[in-house]
């Protein structure tokens, strides 16, 4: 404890090992960092690279079966080896955190103010009752509640994800602590909430001045927000520096694979992903040398020998010395003998002769698609209270060989539409035509011979596969459905595990014993073995680890471009859209407000809300990111179940506050309807004047 | 939130209807008044036994719904539940052995939960510890014992603890002690001494069925991520628990506690046995063995009720602990 002192938390060489009957694991393996007085550090990483281990060891929460060596040091003193009792004096004074899930994080029994209030009084045993729920009032108001008097008394279940997650901060802020650990804290929520809780965690930290900690797997979220970054793979840091340095000049291989393999709203759509192959090693037994080598394009034998020490470049102006790197070969990468781009290789596009020949023509339409679910009150004498207007008229259309991204926050009628589709049966009102046929009239037997054209590849792989089947079983269940014979039904999983990128023999294998990107195939190969025409995605990458997304995106592109595939690609994360999609419906409360090719959506968006939803997005590059402008909506979704008059995005449009009073009227009074706007269609009245939201 | 639990106990009042109007079919099927007066020496003449019986409204010969139909016409319009085979009302009869029981099962429930509680967290936070072991082990030997088997374990350590004081500090028999000479503290103090061990037998068995379910219900909640919030904020790990913890895990106890109930009302009649007592357990016991149909379901009418102010009574606790229910 001789040097430096004033740093705010400083960590040095931190490890962390569980004990398990099938061997210690050690989650952090010597981590050294530290966070100055009202800085901003992210930490990256994707899941199980210790990220959140580390920061539960500064809170001093994890298991008490965690053994925790080096050293952590709080505005100089350590906080190893301390009492819980000592600790908790810290806790929520000192040092605070926020943690992911704002759906379990608060306790189900209490009022939300009593849960603010609570963390005042452990700290104050002088403040009165009182005057602690007035301020927990008082604090609820900073983080945007509307209505904070009322919505104080409020319970958890009351409060919907963005404001728990709000109320979450509130607590973190309550006694004005020097560091703020953020762990995820927007990794469950919409894009547009997601753009709001940043906003209200950079206004709380300019209100506390506290340093914050904010842990991420989304190169986005900390591109415009962090000052410094620190990068960890396998329990280490791999690279550190400042968010310029580490974004722009990214020097450890893995930095600058993980950076390209991003789908990135800027760029994305026009190349290639460039996938990091492989996976992070369990750190049960980790193998000597660098955990990155097994995966790294450029690694030499010695990689595998010896792991290198995070160090400093050399860096050849000499301007800085904050950017260091654990790689042997950095100084040729900084140096510029290895090029950052040429490192991974980008997979070349299917050969124009592998690829199918397509007549162009509609194979699936849908046309004024509308499911009303009623809401029943009373258990005896049921009667209908409301209608939840899950989809309320959508007309889509996805042509052979073209993508249709499906996108909008949770709750929009995205998955309610999909599963409309996939029922083929008749709708309570509209159209859907599968290959020029209408489904409304169709008998079980040809609806069951349909089935085979469209299938479906869901978002969680490993709940979406019987974990006590062997995968070739799996793949082959809707062949036994359709009645094809064993040796053929052989034959055609070999096939398609070939075309998803496994191996044939690996079909005996059970769903546990693959990795989640590899589960993915095994879903897609499924959905495949009936050499179907359409294929329904829900969002099939949304559980994956960024760096395996990118070989399911491209190995999704491959096959449409070589079988012909159409696909309904239904996302929220709208990098990924941008990416696969050739056309896009932008889906709000039930509606589609916009519609038309994917480069006209992307870049010149005639709806507001998809203007919001777009500048919502963070993109992966400090120098963009710093100087885009986000449109916050306000609130969040409204229920489905109200009716209101006009258009029922008004509450939260933001054109709608620039419009005079006239203007205004027609929203009020008019629902407006999707009508072609410059490019694309969208359902606005005021679609040509949108370009008053961003002067 | 108040018409919800209207609309429960009107539930639980009709269950207890058709429990207590099942009890008297089954007691008319089965049990046979008439054997009892067969069997005197010298033997009664049958219009003797039969004027006795239809005086009783169990005469095997009138059909069973026809005496049930009496039965509830006598109930609603005189508010009697008939008379015993000794002639004696079964509503006075079972007036005077209420208390008896009552005051048995309430000490007994509340112990019981209090203790339960207290050892399911207890096991939960120490899981799998060896103060956790000995509290799983002690409940299953409980829960695998028969209550008297259990009541006659504790007389025979209530004898040796007498024995080594050489007072009569506990007694076991019968509810007092008859011809007890003395002030009212003196028959207090008599009474609580012979309350002590049918008390700790019947709360042996519930607390050893409540602490399990408490564990598992505490262990769920252990590893809540509000838990860790909580502590977070500031609080040690101890009082995050109880504050944060204890609170949640209790709301599912409340379900337990209604349906457990039904349990200890069995327990306690087997305890009374064991322990001399004048209550209900015996009153049911008896009109068993003496075939008396009329003090049979008088007696399954006071455990449907008792039931039913349980399962009203667990409603009305889960609302209070459970925001999220509240209408």
């Amino acid at each position: 404890m001789t040097d430096n002192n004033n740093h705010l938390l400083e960590v040095r060489d931190l490890t962390v090992t569980f004990p398990q009957p099938s061997g210690a694991v050690t989650a952090v393996r010597g981590v050294n960092y530290h966070v100055d007085k009202g800085e901003f550090l992210g930490i990256v990483g994707e899941s199980g690279s210790g990220k959140s281990v580390s920061s539960l060891a500064v809170m001093g929460l994890l298991p008490s079966s965690a053994q925790i060596t080096g050293d952590i040091l709080f505005e100089g003193t350590s906080l190893l080896g301390r009492s819980d009792a000592e600790l908790s004096r810290l806790r929520g004074e000192g040092i605070s955190i926020i943690f992911q899930d704002p759906l379990s994080a608060l306790t189900p029994v209490y009022t939300v103010g009593a849960q603010i209030s609570e963390a005042l009084l452990l700290h104050d045993p002088k403040l009165s009752r009182q005057a602690a729920a007035a301020r927990a009032v008082e604090l609820l108001r900073i983080v945007g509640i509307p209505h904070p008097e009322r919505r104080a008394q409020a319970f958890p279940h009351e409060f919907s994800g963005g404001m728990r997650q709000r109320a979450m901060i509130a607590i973190a802020i309550a006694n004005n602590p020097r560091l703020i650990i953020a762990d995820e804290p927007t990794t469950a929520l919409d894009v547009t909430i997601q753009a709001q809780i940043l906003e209200v965690l950079q206004r709380a930290k300019d209100i506390t001045g506290a340093a914050v900690v904010l842990i991420t797997h989304d190169l986005g979220v900390v591109a415009g927000n962090a000052d410094r970054i620190a990068v960890m793979y396998a329990g280490r840091i791999v690279e550190t520096g400042t968010v310029d340095q580490v974004f722009h000049e990214p020097t450890m291989p893995y930095t600058i694979g993980l950076l390209r393999s991003m789908p990135n709203l800027a760029t994305a759509g026009h190349t290639r992903l460039v996938p990091l192959e492989g996976r992070p090693p369990s750190l049960g037994n980790l193998a000597p040398g660098c955990p990155f080598a097994p995966r790294c394009p450029i690694a030499v034998d010695a990689c595998r020998g010896t792991e290198p020490p995070l160090a400093a470049l050399n860096d050849p102006q000499g301007k800085d010395a904050r950017h260091s790197a654990a790689c042997l070969r950095m100084d040729e990468i900084a140096g510029g003998q290895l090029q950052r781009a040429e490192l991974f290789p980008r997979p070349e596009r299917v050969a124009e002769a592998e690829r199918a020949d397509l007549t162009p023509e509609t194979v699936l339409s849908v046309d004024g698609l509308v499911r009303h679910f009623p809401l029943m009150k009373g258990a005896v004498f049921k009667r209908q209270v409301g209608t939840v207007k899950a989809v309320d008229g959508v007309s889509l259309a996805i042509r052979s060989g073209q993508t249709l991204g499906l996108v909008g926050e949770s709750g929009c009628g995205k998955t309610t539409t999909i599963m409309e589709i996939l029922e083929l049966a008749k709708p309570q009102a509209g159209r859907i035509t599968v290959d020029g046929r209408d489904v409304a009239g169709m008998s079980a037997k040809e609806r069951r011979a349909l089935r085979r054209d469209i299938q479906v590849v869901f978002q969680d792989p490993m709940a979406s596969l019987d974990p006590r089947l062997p995968i070739q079983d799996i793949i082959a269940e809707p062949l036994t459905v359709h009645g094809v014979p064993a040796g053929a039904r052989r034959a055609k999983v070999a096939e398609v595990l070939d075309l998803v990128g496994l191996d044939p023999a690996m079909g005996a294998r059970y769903p546990h014993e693959f990795s989640g990107g590899q589960r993915q195939r095994v879903g897609i190969a499924r959905a495949l073995v009936t050499d179907p025409k359409i294929i329904v995605l829900d969002e099939p990458v949304s559980a994956l680890d960024v760096s395996i997304q990118a070989g399911v995106i491209n190995l999704l592109e491959d096959l449409q471009e070589r079988l012909g595939l159409s696909y309904l690609f239904v996302a929220h994360d709208l990098a990924v859209v941008r990416q696969i999609a050739d056309t896009v419906a932008v889906m709000y409360l039930g509606r589609v407000v916009e519609s038309g090719p994917a480069e006209a959506v992307f870049d010149d968006p005639r709806h507001p809300y998809t203007r919001a939803l777009l500048s919502a997005v963070p993109v992966p590059d400090p120098s963009l990111e710093r100087g885009r402008r986000r449109i916050i909506l306000d609130g969040d979704l409204p229920s489905p179940t109200e009716t209101t008059p006009g258009c029922n995005f008004r509450a939260r449009c933001p054109l709608y506050k620039l419009l005079d009073a006239d203007q205004q009227a027609l929203c009020r009074d008019q629902d407006p309807a999707l009508r072609p706007v410059a490019g694309t269609s969208a359902a606005c009245h005021h679609a040509a004047s949108i370009e008053l939201v961003l002067n | 939130m108040i018409g919800f639990i209207i609309k429960r106990f009107i539930n639980y009042a009709i269950l207890s209807a058709i429990a207590t109007l099942s009890a008297y079919v089954l007691a008319s099927m089965i049990l046979n008044p008439a054997a009892r007066y067969y069997g005197r020496n010298p033997r009664p003449s049958d219009q003797t036994v039969n004027a006795i019986l239809d005086g009783l409204g169990v005469n095997p010969n009138t059909p069973v719904i026809e005496r049930l139909w009496s039965w509830l016409v006598n109930l609603v319009t005189r508010g009697s539940l008939g008379d015993t085979i000794h002639n004696t009302s079964v509503l006075s009869e079972m007036a005077a052995r209420a208390g008896t029981s009552l005051r048995l099962l309430i000490l007994g429930t509340v112990i019981a939960a209090v203790v339960g509680v207290i050892l399911g967290v207890w096991g939960a936070v120490r899981q799998y510890r060896a103060s956790d072991q000995i509290i799983s082990y002690a409940s299953f030997t409980i829960l695998a014992m028969p209550s008297f088997v259990i009541g006659i374990l504790l007389m025979i350590l209530a004898t040796g603890l007498n024995n080594v004081l050489g007072i009569q500090l506990i007694s076991f028999t019968g509810e007092y002690t008859p011809g007890l000479d003395g002030g009212w503290w003196a028959q207090v103090a008599d009474r609580a001494g012979h309350l002590v061990l049918p008390t700790i037998a019947l709360a042996l068995v519930g607390a050893a069925g409540y602490s399990r379910y408490q564990r598992s219900a505490m262990l769920d909640v252990l590893s809540a991520d509000y838990i860790r919030t909580a502590r977070s904020k500031g609080r040690t790990r101890g009082s995050a628990l109880v504050r944060h913890g204890v609170r949640v895990a209790l709301i599912p106890m409340s379900t337990y506690f209604a349906y457990s109930f039904a349990t200890i009302l069995a327990g306690a009649a087997v305890i009374e046995l064991v322990f001399s007592w004048h209550g209900m357990g015996e009153f049911l016991f008896q009109a068993i063995q003496q075939s008396d149909i009329n003090a049979f379901t008088g007696a399954i009418l006071f455990n449907a009720v008792l039931v039913l102010i349980a399962g009203t009574l667990s409603d009305i606790v889960y609302a209070a602990l459970d925001p999220r229910v509240r209408v």
